[in-house]
């Protein structure tokens, strides 16, 4: 077991370096995914026949949204591994999304305002699924100011596993918000049982952004990772190298 | 052009939303640099005191 793939690169010592490889490549498929997205999204895509050009919002905000979800998942699935195995790289990779993962629900909360004041007549309301979003803002701020606040490493990221874990009970109220209230957010854009309710090119659009969000994300949770490995593992001898 | 930024009368809101969600990822990106600068900075003083 201890040879095997998963092990090896368990170890910051070994995963310090293939971020670092990694990383490059993710910057440059962010870019050019987003570029292609918003060019589609802004410049090809026909003018929505309802809500006119401000429909446009959604080639970020719905990206945006989708990531600050998946971002918080996987956020609380390394804290709680960590927290389980034992696995300080784990932990570390859970504390380098959090940043990544609250920067995309601010953008979330921020689009939605500037959607919805053009189209509801309001930058916010306390409607279900916006209130939910904006507790998950909280909870990423609650996991990093914890996390901060506890000088031992392994005790902040004990301490951050058992709040990441709580909140997940968010993320389903998030998703289904729009379902289970009346609210006044519009339903999902895009279902896993239902046919897209939008034309193709602007699902390619919004697609297209959606894999540059993820690019992203992985080249600056990386790249988080490997400062947060350089800052703690100073004392190790195979940093000498490495750096 | 001047009509594609005006997004017929939403300019303010579409730009607003899409210049944001540029800027924050650069600043993002300029805040990693910092802080790896500043860790291999203090990696290197640690190992120059470890040294002594």
């Amino acid at each position: 077991m201890k040879n095997s793939l998963l092990y090896r690169y368990a170890s910051p010592q070994q995963f310090y370096p293939l971020a670092g490889t990694l990383i490059p490549w993710l910057s440059v498929l962010a870019v050019l995914l987003t570029a292609a997205g918003l060019y589609v999204g802004l410049v090809l895509a026909p003018t929505d026949w309802q809500q006119g050009d401000s429909y446009r919002i959604i080639y970020v905000h719905v990206p945006a949204a989708w990531m600050s979800m998946v971002i918080y998942l996987a956020m609380a699935f390394w804290a709680g591994l960590g927290l389980v195995m034992n696995t300080r790289l784990s932990s570390m990779m859970a504390s380098a999304l959090a940043p990544t993962g609250a920067m995309f629900t601010v953008l979330a909360l921020w689009t939605g305002a500037l959607w919805g004041k053009p189209t509801w007549g309001a930058w916010w309301v306390w409607d279900a699924r916006l209130t939910s979003e904006l507790i998950l803002l909280f909870l990423y701020i609650g996991f990093m100011t914890l996390q901060s606040a506890i000088t031992d490493a392994r005790r902040a990221d004990r301490a951050g596993a058992v709040l990441a874990l709580v909140g997940v009970v968010n993320i389903p109220i998030i998703y289904f918000s729009v379902k289970w209230w009346n609210t006044l957010h519009q339903g999902a854009s895009i279902s896993l049982t239902a046919a897209p309710s939008m034309a193709h090119v602007m699902l390619a659009g919004m697609l297209l952004v959606t894999l540059g969000a993820w690019a992203y994300s992985f080249a600056a949770a990386l790249a988080r990772l490997r400062c947060i490995i350089l800052e703690r593992e100073k004392r190790s001898p195979w940093l000498k190298e490495a750096a | 052009m001047s009509e594609w930024l005006h997004m017929g009368g939403y300019g303010l809101y579409v730009w607003g939303s899409i210049g944001v969600s540029l800027l924050l990822p650069l600043c993002e990106y300029l805040a990693l640099r910092l802080r790896r600068r500043a860790a291999l900075e203090q990696l290197k003083h640690q190992q120059d005191h470890d040294e002594t």
